[in-house]
């Protein structure tokens, strides 16, 4: 371990020791990067993983004489967002810069909001595991634009620490963010951890809901800063604060709170204080360690922005915009489990793969809900982990739901089934047609069985001898030849049928 | 007469990142006393009742459809640059070596 | 063809456009002045003779082909420092921008381009805008064409005197506080800043967003009308870019030569910009036009502005606050000097502050200072926000001046053109130079200054500053115009006309030698 970390590997309390002495209180910012198809101040296109500084102009580089005008589509997307969160929506909002100096940040200021965000005083409530439900307070959803991107060079690890030198790419810069931030949690307890695992999961579900982020956490579209600071039980005072910054997966989220808990109650009780501080989060080995220290260093000298104007926007386009909110994705989970009568594992299975919507989607094209979840979380989920891509991106709800009617037809076996999905997946046309030109349908003219069984009945004499002695298990051997001889486009069942009516009957 | 001192300039100075002689924190001390002084009757006037003014023309809601537009391409986004690797500005390092 | 830079840009447009008189021409004399004249005067930081030349060919050739062009195509024109050029150099008169050539165009600059106007190169100005001398550039003074010992004004004195030293018929010029229309006042040419909003601001480095405005320089009122009609209209890409459709300024200025343009005329003067600390000179040919303008019909009115007491400080707080943040930008990273520090770490932080401080002058050094301070935590409301509130309080006056007279008017500036160092000792002397043309950058309302006469007492212009309401543009050129006509009429002949003549630089040189 190199130095630096064992410096920074702190003393940690027991977990439930920590709960007995304190009482945690949380706080969430959480980060949602808008999917518009330009930036927020500037026509460049908002896009993952184009060349470096390809999507770049005067305005989101800080060129001299630049100047920044609003995405429109970026302020509906923001009040569908606080709409969604319960939020009021300013009736007047303005942009402020918020002034630091970072070589991510082109101009020198971040521009967001500070004394009139665009959306204020909401609220969601979200239920853990335990069935607990809880509500979490919103402060104000507010917009800004987003950093470039640094890239560490040399030093050991390709972090910041140690590098001898740090590249640029401003292509992220720009980009625009609705920054959620809680107030203050209390009451969390020993679901403090999972509160925050639960709550950021909500925001993403919501965001992705709504289709103004494509709220990928692995691709920063939601970024979480974690708040937490600890109160000796009895005290009504408020301790100090730290701020983990950017917590990247659910996961994080629940360990860096727990994390956060137990070593901040380690350094308390060990007679110690809590510096105000921000902290960074350490995916690998599961640590915070800590960043500078809040100062006046922090004086952001926040000014309204002279080169945007304040918005105003009207009443009847914010309840036009009410009007497009989807069913809050809660309330739309207890409604499809119900409907569709799964286990809570099978629904859960579902809700964890992301697959929901294609569920839904099958399920409304005609298949039945127990036939598209096996086949989406089984076969399709398989087929998409081997190739490394996601499940809904294979085949589209309507071709499964044809799969799955051609099956429940009986003019597929589930192995056949599996063949025509390759042929589909393969981009051979819809199930109909591979079935169809793969020539795939199970045979179903009694004339071509009976011949074949014949055959094979006469092909093992001893078989068929067996058979007609009343030792039925034997017929498995005939039903296997035939099985073969029909390519497998039989449906075994009949086959069986067949050959024991066939031991009987042939001469 | 003002209260500025030089450890507010050197702070004030370090927060605009400029890197000011011990002579400049002197003369600035002194400038910004005597300006201050001066200017600092704005409060005289600006009673609670009255509204602020941060842009001249009374405009709102002014903006731009969400279309993409070209980019400069990365020989002109990178063309200013004092130091560049590859498509990418160089900087030098974020964190003092410990 | 020397005679050629003594025509005014419509003078010389007309000859263009009957083909008496070719662009390359024009543009030839135009550049044979300034090798003549600026190595003395220093009012240009960049001429780029060469692309002018290729433009100039251009339109002759466009002409030649029967095609129609704005009446402005092929005349030169001279553009301020602070404007993004993209085949110029663009160093707002900084060091930190020191070679910067920018990867697009001004949208100004872009209008002059389709218009067909000749570049002729980029005008001295003191840094980013920052003062009202021009001494603060970092590339050296320009010299005042009517006395090489004074000032030509600032920020924008290197474009008023190309202008006034007949280098240029045109030029632009950015006013923030005042860096148009003092310069024209102390070189004896024309300068207007449009309403805000009127002109984008898109490609002109900040000084201070809300006080900004990009506008014409020139000799006669009509060539400012002309620039005017090419440079103004609404930009998408600047936000606080206004909407309307304009008139065309140039058909107002005309309607001012018309008989009896200025008969019931409202004329409003400001008690406020008068009286003690106005040059005895300027005061006396203030007075002498107003008698002018009664004797031509016009009624004078006094107004009160009390609130105007306070422009200078509101001013002195909402620039450096807005220019502390417009000039974060300039930090090595993505264009301009990078300086490694003398000693400690070279850290993107301290290479930072070392390339600010080796790239920023004084003065802009003092307003950043100043401006971090006003913003800072504890202080915002006191200063900044307080200053918003005076800014609230001058609109209000303008408004109620307004609701009684149809133009306010003063002196351009209090004084003539002072002597190089005069105020370099003391900021606040500088800044209290602009008490006149600072009301107008903080309501947003439009002003010219025109040239009223010199001062007897020596000999050095004196402007005459003309505001209207907010969007009442084609006013100031009517009345303008009007007034310009008037007074050149009294004269028998235009201001420009007097100044003494310059003396090409070789022969400048032997006489030194000479001597």
């Amino acid at each position: 371990m190199p130095n630096a970390e064992k410096k920074n590997r702190a003393e940690l309390m027991d977990f439930d020791t920590a709960l007995e002495l304190f009482e945690p209180v949380l706080g969430f910012e959480v980060h949602v990067e808008l999917n518009t198809k330009t930036k927020m101040f500037c026509g460049c296109a908002n896009e993952f993983g184009s060349g470096a500084n390809t999507n770049t102009c005067p305005t989101c580089l800080g060129l001299p004489g630049g100047l920044p005008q609003v995405n429109k589509k970026a302020l509906e997307s923001s009040i569908r967002l606080g709409l969604a969160l319960g939020c009021e929506i300013a009736e007047h909002s303005r942009f402020a810069r918020k002034n630091y100096f970072y070589p991510d940040t082109a101009k020198n200021f971040q521009t967001s909001q500070y004394d009139d965000p665009i959306a204020h005083d909401g609220s969601i409530t979200i239920e853990l595991e335990s069935g607990r439900l809880v509500t979490v307070e919103i402060e104000r959803a507010h917009m800004e634009d987003d950093a470039g991107k640094l890239t560490h060079m040399g030093g050991a690890t390709g972090r910041i620490q140690g590098a001898d030198y740090s590249l640029v790419d401003y292509n992220r810069g720009g980009v625009p963010l609705v920054e959620i931030v809680t107030q203050m949690i209390e009451g969390a307890e020993h679901d403090a951890p999972e509160i925050g695992k639960t709550y950021v999961a909500a925001i993403r579900e919501i965001a992705k809901a709504l289709g103004v982020s494509n709220a990928r956490m692995e691709e920063g579209n939601v970024r979480c800063d974690a708040n937490v600071s600890l109160r000796p039980r009895g005290s009504n005072v408020l301790g100090t604060r730290t701020e983990t910054k950017n917590v990247n997966s659910l996961r994080s989220v629940e360990r860096a709170v727990r994390y956060e808990i137990q070593r901040q109650a380690a350094v308390l009780a060990g007679g110690g204080t809590i510096t105000q501080e921000t902290r960074h989060w350490h995916e690998d080995t599961g640590i915070t360690s800590a960043g500078r220290p809040k100062s006046d260093a922090d004086d952001y000298r926040y000014f309204p922005e002279p080169d945007l104007l304040p918005m105003a926007p009207s009443r009847e386009w914010v309840e036009e915009l009410r009007l497009t909110l989807p069913e809050p994705p809660a309330a739309r989970r207890k409604r499809l489990q119900a409907a569709w009568g799964f286990a809570n594992l099978e629904f859960q299975d579902v809700v964890n793969s992301d697959l929901l919507d294609a569920v839904e989607a099958t399920v409304a094209a005609g298949a039945s809900a127990q036939a598209a979840r096996k086949w989406w979380t089984g076969e399709i989920a398989r087929l998409a982990n081997v190739a490394g891509v996601a499940a809904d991106s294979l085949v589209t709800p309507e071709q499964l739901a044809a799969l799955i009617q051609l099956v429940e037809a009986g003019t597929l076996t589930d192995r056949l089934a599996r063949q025509v999905l390759e042929g589909v997946i393969a981009g051979e046309g819809t199930p109909a047609e591979v079935v169809e030109s793969r020539g795939l349908a199970v045979v179903s003219d009694d004339g071509a069985l009976i011949a074949a069984i014949d055959a094979a009945l006469l092909g093992q004499p001893d078989v068929l001898a067996k058979i007609r002695d009343g030792k039925v298990q034997a017929a498995g051997a005939v039903i296997g030849a035939v099985m073969k001889a029909m390519r497998g486009q039989a449906d075994a069942a009949r086959v069986r049928e067949l050959v024991l009516e066939r031991a009987q009957a042939i001469e | 007469m003002s209260e500025i001192t030089a450890e507010q300039v050197a702070h004030l100075a370090y927060l605009a990142r400029i890197d000011l002689s011990p002579l400049e924190i002197t003369n600035l001390t002194h400038d910004l006393g005597q300006i201050v002084d001066s200017i600092a009757k704005v409060s005289e006037v600006a009673t609670a009742d009255t509204p602020a003014t941060s842009h001249p023309m009374p405009l709102t809601n002014v903006f731009r459809e969400d279309i993409v537009v070209p980019s400069l391409t990365v020989e002109q986004a990178l063309s200013g640059a004092p130091d560049r690797a590859g498509d990418k500005f160089r900087v030098p390092a974020i964190l003092d070596e410990e | 063809m020397p005679y050629l830079t003594k025509l005014s840009a419509a003078a010389l447009s007309d000859l263009l456009v009957r083909k008496e008189v070719s662009a390359v021409e024009a543009t030839r004399s135009h550049l044979d002045h300034i090798t003549a004249v600026d190595a003395d005067l220093h009012a240009f930081l960049h001429v780029a003779a060469d692309a002018a030349l290729e433009t100039a060919a251009q339109v002759d050739a466009r002409r030649a082909a029967g095609e129609t062009l704005n009446p402005l195509a092929g005349v030169p024109i001279a553009i301020k420092d602070v404007l993004a050029t993209r085949d110029m150099p663009t160093t707002a008169g900084s060091k930190i921008l020191e070679g910067w050539v920018p990867p697009y165009d001004a949208t100004v600059v872009a209008r002059l381009r389709a218009a067909g106007l000749v570049l002729l190169g980029k005008t001295n100005m003191d840094e980013f805008a920052m003062g009202s001398s021009t001494e603060h550039s970092a590339y050296g003074v320009t010299r005042n064409p009517w006395d090489r010992d004074r000032i030509p004004g600032g920020s924008g004195g290197g474009s008023a005197a190309a202008v006034a030293s007949f280098q240029a018929p045109l030029a632009l010029g950015s006013d923030t506080g005042g860096s148009i229309r003092q310069p024209a006042a102390v070189t004896g040419s024309v300068g207007v800043k449009p309403t805000y909003g009127g002109v984008s601001r898109y490609g002109a480095i900040a000084l201070a967003s809300s006080l900004d405005q990009v506008g014409p320089v020139s000799r006669t009122v009509y060539d400012a009308a002309l620039l005017h009609d090419v440079i103004g209209g609404h930009d998408p890409l600047d936000s606080t870019s206004l909407t309307e459709s304009w008139p065309s300024m140039a058909v107002a200025a005309r309607e001012g030569l018309k008989d009896g343009a200025l008969k019931g005329l409202r004329v409003g003067i400001i008690k406020e910009l008068s009286g003690d600390g106005f040059q005895a000179g300027v005061t006396q040919r203030f007075n002498e036009t107003l008698a002018l303008l009664v004797a031509a019909g016009a009624e004078i009115t006094e107004i009160s502005a009390p609130n105007f007491e306070y422009a200078v400080a509101a001013y002195y707080l909402i620039l450096p606050a807005e220019a502390s943040s417009n000039l974060a930008r300039f930090d090595s990273v993505r264009f301009g000097i990078r300086v490694n520090p003398h000693s400690g770490s070279l850290t993107s932080e301290h290479v930072m502050s070392a390339t600010r401080e080796a790239g920023f002058g004084p003065e802009v050094k003092r307003r950043i200072i100043l401006g971090t301070y006003a913003l800072s935590a504890g202080y915002y409301d006191a200063y900044y926000g307080s200053a918003q509130k005076v800014r609230t309080l001058i609109q209000r006056d303008f408004a109620a001046a307004f609701s009684q007279v149809d133009v306010l008017m003063s002196p351009s500036a209090p004084t003539t053109a002072f002597k190089f160092g005069e105020k370099l000792a003391d900021p606040m002397a500088m800044y209290i130079n602009d008490v006149t043309t600072i009301p107008a950058n903080l309501a947003g309302v439009p002003g010219m200054s025109i040239p009223m006469g010199l001062a007897p007492e020596d000999g050095l212009p004196v402007g005459l500053q003309i505001m209207a309401p907010a969007k009442a543009d084609a006013r100031l050129y009517t009345v303008g115009a009007a007034i310009e006509q008037l007074l050149e009429e009294r004269w028998g002949h235009t201001m420009l006309s007097q100044a003494p003549a310059l003396t090409p630089t070789e022969m400048f040189a032997s006489e030194e030698g000479a001597v």
